[in-house]
């Protein structure tokens, strides 16, 4: 029996966020006169719960085979759709998705012109549902264990909870030992305690757990595999070894700024100037002193590197209000004499107890001055920072025997080889890109692939924890539940055309196509593929369809797109209005 | 009453971009000694409505243009693109100084701002036998008004002739038919007369199909490159052509010069053009030469007070002069020698030795100079 | 039975917000079962009550509703609504809790959420919405938002007449409109038992009680509203359908004063509640936008634009024209038909006013109200801030003073959604540690019998 398809329709408002420049009643009842179409409806929110429910009902009642819904990117809902039909027997690729919110409504004003391009949308999404054929969801089975990359307190703190959950852990380290910048810091804002007093404890749990294998001086050469069956490549030394795991976690750390990039400031050619890591080294050594004198006039200058962007970085480095604080208390604190001075432009003193901390760095008599300095210049053995007092409102010299700048964070050097090994994509800031800024921080566009500490942006100690366990829990899932799902919109070889040249698998970036052995024609690992489409595309003899975007349905979407006219009669909706709750 | 519609201004300026961080006026070089104050001056400005009256800020005249506000600004405001703009609204209502009214309608009338007959332009090089610039020629040699008009200027275009000469490059100048670049009828504010400028300079040099060019004056160099529409035609100052020669092995220095030398950044070249290493490259290769550094040098380099059209100019504070505290600081080096690139540094720099008495000390030369004794 | 009908450990989380509903959705993914309480009609919590997310302008609800609809149709995931933990006893491993669930006076089996209860209710239109922060107006029955998970109808006792009075007329109007016959006054508080390893607390947040600093005005002029509230009227599914409206009337000019309840050592609150100024430069961005030709102007103490793409949002809402003044706005008067906001002006060193149609204040995060007998229940220590207080202020964030008791989201302290979503991951993080670990003593332990 010939397939005849019964296609609902539902077009979204979005609150106004569509209805405010698409007349989306009359998308709606237009799309109730396209072909295979037997119910059109608008509603609020075709994502809510009642709106699902809209579609779960129709595809019961009036035996709907295909579905399309017309509101925002499939980036973020074509997932709850696929499983709110599924729900009720539908094939979840029995479903198209049109985009009228980021490629209509968001970017076009209100008017005729705006719901037309709406129509054409829902009417291409139409005609290809029509031709949507339902594909097997598959899964592939988990390997249970996980690679933590970068042995900073995030990638200590994620090893050990992944470990600690049940499962093996390898935690790969380019440097010697464990507990990157973090093992560098003398103590920690806002409660002045050593670092070592937590750190410590951290490494040697990690180094003593049964289930977690430390690499150091080790360095990723290699991936390969997919979600639940990667294999990484380490070398370690002139060694590389594969290690098969089923989730990866990204925690390569920072870098801190390199303050002769700005050269007004004098550091590298003045011994009186130095970063705040600097400072941390000299605290530590139990005495701060420049040139073996106890300096008597210190001045801390903020945003070295940050929020500056005639260097090209224009972001905030979240931390360095802080060290500089808890710096200028420890000044305060071993040398009482000296005068301490913090030039910043906003204190952003944000966290837990980090207000209360800078209120009693005030008090304890450190002097905050708001001006950002703008050179450093040699007066005699010492220096003066020159800046404006701006809210004095008067340019002024200040003199130092000490002046530390609070360097900001940038990605680290590694970023760039990671970056490339991954696939993992890059915000402007040059850090690692999370899928969502918002609501998934951790996740990459990668499946099994998670970002922790401040490889992601910069973050303080209790930020980047969070932000790995966080990482950890995202990567036990797949561990715990033993089993991923797998793409179904893979490509598929049609043997027939295959003439076995391989431009396909020179292409295909994932390692999924191959020359069988016996049969000279392309084969595609069904695993590998992740449903790019670049064979298809560079198949000189058509051979090779993507499935679910297979050359008829791109074709008859673009049919319908350039063959297009507007209705001109009035048209009624077909069905009558769901009722707002 | 000198009003202006803040509002507009403040966008086309981009001041709201402005984070009040302090930045350039704390390292104004005038501001220690004025009034000046940029940073406060923007808040002003955004926070006036739609009226800002001018008048009561004298001090907008004091600003050299040196560039250090706009380098290092975080936000990437320019607080000088926006004095030269406050300039500007002064400059349309005529409330300006004689003495700028005067540079800029001599501009008009004879290409140059110092008053002086364009017939007269080109006669520093009468007994030079340097080429007039033809098409074909490989570089125009673009002299300048100071250069080619002010004695101690026209030492330094002589000195450049002889060494591009020895070279053997192949170069030309217009003589009296060159015309003002018009730098500092920009930055005095009279942009119609700089538009003017612009256009008649840009169909000059099309028509002799100039495709490279080389300048005395950082200011023109600038000009040039920054503030004409992008034509195609590459620009250097000369220190970057002789850098070249000298790299190249091209000009060779057979003399000496046993001298111990600092060298001032001029603002043109090195803040506002990032040229700090080809001047010293050139110093470095004449034979007997120490080059010692001042604490200000390179991005810090002290501005001498000759630019933003201040050779016209005495400012709210004459008594100190930042070209008094520079050489001062040269001297603390133990240079004899103070070196430049720059017309306008030359004379006031020069100017401050002799006021400070300093003239059995040190000597203020530009490099061309120095390069063209040690051939 | 076998090893494999051996029951997986539960986990309890209290809270339905963003930070609650990641905890349960991560707990659940992972295999175990979770018991999700809100004591609110609808999950969803703040974060269902803003417009825009900064720095992105995600639409707020479009990002968050899947969340709810997945927590809502979980299978490892047992949502109870509408009510509360009244009791936790035991230790890490083998908690009961005791929760009471408030009767809706709806049975919610029967209940379709199509409305009509509501639509005849004598008090249509005439009850304050909590949800909308006062701005609209709801029935004495109502969902929360058009977006509730569950969509379910609840009767409000404090404002039903019925259950106020005894009697609404002559006859339940809601109960003859409801065609599905859900309407049931007979309804009682029920008590529900459950055996869990672990617990995570995700209770949330107050915002400040702008009142307390009287000399700004709220309170007393209509025109002085909260950033809230200002949500609430920028949102599209809010009362005004997103128009920016004060009576009916576009404000022309409009402030905001940032600081509101943080960093005021006067008032007990000296904490900085860290998403204000975001917050504001995000409703700027919006005032901007929505507001043609409006003079927008924020006072400041400091910005700070920390986060990810902060600083950047910062200077493209300056870009757009807002202006930013430094100065801590010391009262808001009234003048004729507008307010004057009366500031010092820090960097001009002037005395400034600034004539106002809509004043907005950054209120800040404050611990619930009721935060201390959530603490005496589950036997949790508070921070002098009356925040939960955590084990460890670097690397302990999530544990609180209990073992097997975990913290997630805002009610540790103030945050922001992204840093809400690592802090609950991370929370479920350790509660899928203890579940994993019981789960294993479990197997042991039947295998040993």
């Amino acid at each position: 029996m010939a397939f005849t398809p019964r296609i609902g329709v539902y077009t979204c408002h979005c609150g106004i966020n569509i209805a405010a420049t698409v007349d989306v009643k009359a998308v709606a009842a237009y799309a109730a006169t396209l072909p295979g179409v037997v119910v059109s409806r608008d509603y609020t929110y075709m994502c809510s719960d009642p709106g699902q429910g809209l579609i779960q009902n129709d595809i019961r009642e009036q035996n709907l085979n295909r579905v399309v819904v017309a509101s925002c990117s499939p980036r973020m809902h074509e997932p709850t759709f696929r499983a709110a039909i599924s729900e009720v027997g539908l094939n979840p690729y029995c479903f198209e998705m049109a985009n009228i919110r980021e490629q209509c409504s968001w970017v076009h004003p209100a008017g005729e012109l705006t719901t037309h391009k709406a129509m054409q949308l829902v009417a291409s999404a139409v005609a290809k549902a029509a031709l949507l054929q339902p594909l097997e969801q598959r899964s592939a089975s988990v390997t249970p264990g996980a690679l933590v990359i970068g042995g900073g307190i995030a990638g200590v703190q994620a090893a050990l909870d992944i470990a600690e959950a049940g499962f093996e852990v390898t935690l790969v380290e380019r440097s010697p030992a464990l507990g990157g910048h973090v093992a560098q810091l003398h103590r920690t804002f806002p409660t002045l305690e050593p670092t070592a007093g937590f750190l410590q404890p951290l490494i040697d749990r990690a180094t003593q757990h049964p289930r977690i294998r430390i690499l150091t001086r080790s360095e990723i050469v290699d991936l390969g595999g997919f979600v639940g069956n990667f294999k990484v490549s380490v070398r370690q030394g002139e060694a590389t070894s594969e290690i098969a795991v089923g989730t990866i976690i990204v925690a390569t750390g920072f870098e801190a700024f390199d303050a002769t990039r700005k050269p007004e400031l004098g550091y590298g050619q003045y011994p009186q100037v130095i970063t705040t890591a600097d400072f941390e080294r000299l605290a530590a050594s139990g005495e701060i002193q420049v040139n073996g004198k106890k300096p008597q006039r210190v001045v801390f200058i903020h945003c070295v590197g940050s929020r500056d962007q005639a260097i090209g970085n224009a972001y905030c480095s979240r931390v360095c209000c802080m060290v500089s604080a808890k710096q200028a208390r420890l000044v305060r604190e071993s040398l009482p004499e000296a005068e301490v001075n913090v030039f910043y432009m906003d204190v952003r003193a944000f966290g837990k107890g980090f207000e209360e901390f800078y209120d009693d760095v005030r008090k304890s008599g450190v002097i905050y001055r708001r001006g950002n300095p703008s050179e450093i210049l040699r007066r005699g053995e010492r220096v003066v920072v020159r800046a404006e007092d701006t809210l004095l409102g008067q340019a002024i010299e200040v003199e130092a025997d000490l002046v530390v700048l609070a360097v900001g964070m940038t990605p680290s050097r590694g970023t760039d080889v990671v970056a490339g090994l991954f696939k993992l994509a890059r915000s402007s800031d040059g850090f690692f890109m999370e899928a969502h800024p918002k609501l998934r921080p951790v996740e990459t566009s990668m499946a099994g692939i998670f970002l922790a500490g401040a490889c992601q942006g910069p973050k303080d100690i209790p930020e980047a924890v969070a932000q790995a366990r966080a990482a950890a829990a995202a990567a036990m899932i797949p561990l715990m539940r033993g089993t991923v799902p797998v793409e179904a919109a893979i490509s598929s070889v049609d043997e027939e055309l295959c003439a076995g040249c391989g431009q396909c698998a020179s292409l295909c970036t994932f390692g999924a196509l191959s020359l069988h052995p016996t049969r000279g024609v392309m084969t595609v690992n069904g695993v590998l593929c992740q449903g790019c489409g670049a064979c298809a595309t560079a198949c000189p003899s058509g051979a090779i369809n993507l499935k679910h975007f297979t050359f008829d349905e791109v074709m008859a979407q673009l049919e319908v797109v350039t063959g297009w006219a507007a209705p001109v009669s009035a048209l009624q909706p077909r069905e009558e209005q769901a009722v707002e709750a | 009453m000198l009003q202006i519609e803040s509002r507009p201004f403040a966008r086309d300026h981009d001041l709201f971009a402005c984070v009040q961080c302090g930045k350039c006026t704390g390292g104004c070089p005038m501001t220690l000694k004025t009034k000046l104050n940029p940073r406060s001056l923007i808040l002003r400005l955004l926070t006036a409505g739609n009226g800002f009256d001018l008048e009561p800020f004298p001090e907008l005249w004091d600003c050299t243009t040196c560039s250090t506000c706009a380098k290092r600004c975080p936000k990437q405001v320019s607080p000088m693109e926006m004095i030269i703009g406050l300039r500007s609204a002064i400059v349309e209502k005529g409330a300006v100084h004689p003495n700028v009214k005067a540079a800029l309608e001599s501009t008009f009338r004879h290409g140059n701002p110092l008053s002086l007959p364009r017939e007269q332009r080109g006669a520093w090089a009468a007994d030079l036998g340097v080429k007039h610039y033809t098409a074909g020629m490989e570089y125009l040699y673009y002299v300048g008004c100071t250069p080619s008009y002010d004695p101690r200027g026209q030492k330094v275009a002589r000195a450049l002739v002889a060494l591009f000469s020895k070279a053997g490059v192949d170069f030309g100048i217009l003589g009296n038919d060159e015309n003002c670049c018009g730098s500092e009828v920009r930055r005095l504010g009279e942009a119609g007369l700089f538009e003017m400028v612009v256009e008649d300079n840009t169909g000059a040099y099309k028509e002799l199909g100039v495709t490279k060019m080389f300048t005395t004056s950082p200011h023109c160099y600038n000009v040039y490159r920054n503030d004409y529409p992008k034509n195609g035609m590459q620009v250097q100052h000369y220190t970057q052509v002789l850098a070249g020669l000298v790299a190249d092995k091209k000009i060779t220095f057979s003399g000496s010069l046993d001298k111990t030398v600092t060298y001032h950044d001029p603002c043109y070249l090195g803040k506002h053009n990032g040229v700090f290493d080809e001047p010293r490259a050139v110093l470095r290769a004449i034979p007997g030469l120490k080059l010692v550094e001042m604490d200000r040098s390179r991005e810090k380099s002290l501005c001498c007070e000759g630019g933003g059209g201040r050779m016209w100019l005495e400012g709210t504070n004459p008594a100190t002069r930042l070209a008094m505290m520079r050489v001062q600081e040269a001297a603390e080096t133990g240079a004899q020698v103070l070196a430049t690139a720059c017309p306008f540094c030359v004379l006031m720099l020069d100017e401050a030795v002799k006021t400070l008495n300093l003239e059995e000390k040190i000597q203020v030369l530009d490099v061309a100079e120095m390069a063209a004794q040690a051939l | 039975m076998t090893a494999t009908d051996i029951p997986k450990p539960a986990a309890l989380v209290i809270g339905g917000g963003i930070a609650g509903i990641q905890s349960a959705l991560d707990i659940a993914d992972a295999g175990f079962k979770v018991y999700l309480v809100e004591r609110s009609p609808s999950i969803g919590g703040r974060m269902s009550q803003l417009d825009k997310t900064f720095p992105t302008l995600d639409c707020s609800a479009c990002i968050l509703t899947p969340k709810m609809v997945d927590a809502g149709r979980h299978p490892n995931i047992e949502l109870l609504t509408y009510s509360e933990v009244t009791e936790v006893t035991g230790q890490p491993g083998a908690f009961h809790a005791q929760i009471k669930k408030k009767p809706r006076f709806v049975d919610v089996d029967k209940c379709s959420g199509c409305g009509l209860c509501a639509a005849a209710c004598r008090l249509t239109g005439k009850v304050s919405s909590d949800f909308n922060a006062g701005m609209g107006k709801r029935a004495a029955v109502y969902v929360p938002f058009p977006q509730a998970v569950p969509l379910k109808y609840t009767v409000d006792p404090n404002e039903c007449i019925f259950l106020t009075r005894g009697v609404c007329g002559k006859t339940f109007k809601c109960k003859d409109a409801c065609t599905a016959g859900a309407i049931n006054f007979d309804q009682k508080e029920e008590f529900v038992e459950v055996d869990v390893a672990t617990v995570i607390n995700a209770t949330g947040f107050d915002v400040f009680d702008a009142t307390r600093r009287p000399e700004l005005g709220y309170g007393t002029y209509p025109q002085v509203i909260t950033t809230l509230e200002f949500e609430r009227l920028a949102s599209a599914s809010g009362p005004t359908a997103g128009r920016i409206s004060l009576n009916g009337n576009l404000p022309r000019r409009v402030v905001f004063i940032q600081c509101v309840g943080s960093r005021d050592v006067g008032l007990g609150a000296p904490w900085c509640s860290r998403v204000c100024c975001m917050a504001v430069a995000k409703q700027a961005h919006l005032a901007h936008d929505r507001l043609p030709g409006a003079e927008i102007t924020v006072f400041y103490i400091d910005i700070r634009a920390f986060g990810k793409g902060f600083e950047e949002f910062y200077d493209r809402v300056r870009h757009e024209g807002v202006l930013y003044r430094k100065g801590m706005p010391s009262e808001v008067l009234r003048r004729g038909d507008h307010l004057v906001v009366r500031a010092e002006d820090m960097l001009l060193g002037e005395i400034v006013e600034v004539e106002a149609d809509l004043v907005v204040l950054a209120v800040g995060i404050a611990p619930r109200k009721d935060a201390t007998q959530v603490a005496e229940m589950l036997h949790l220590a508070q921070d002098a801030t009356g925040f939960f207080a955590e084990d460890h202020p670097k690397v302990r964030t999530v544990e609180s003073s209990q073992p097997g008791i975990f913290l997630a989201g805002c009610c540790q302290g103030p945050k922001d959604i992204p840093d809400t979503v690592a802090h609950a991951k991370a929370a479920a993080s350790a509660a899928m540690i203890l579940l994993a670990q019981t789960e294993k003593a479990m197997v042991t332990s039947y295998a040993a019998n």
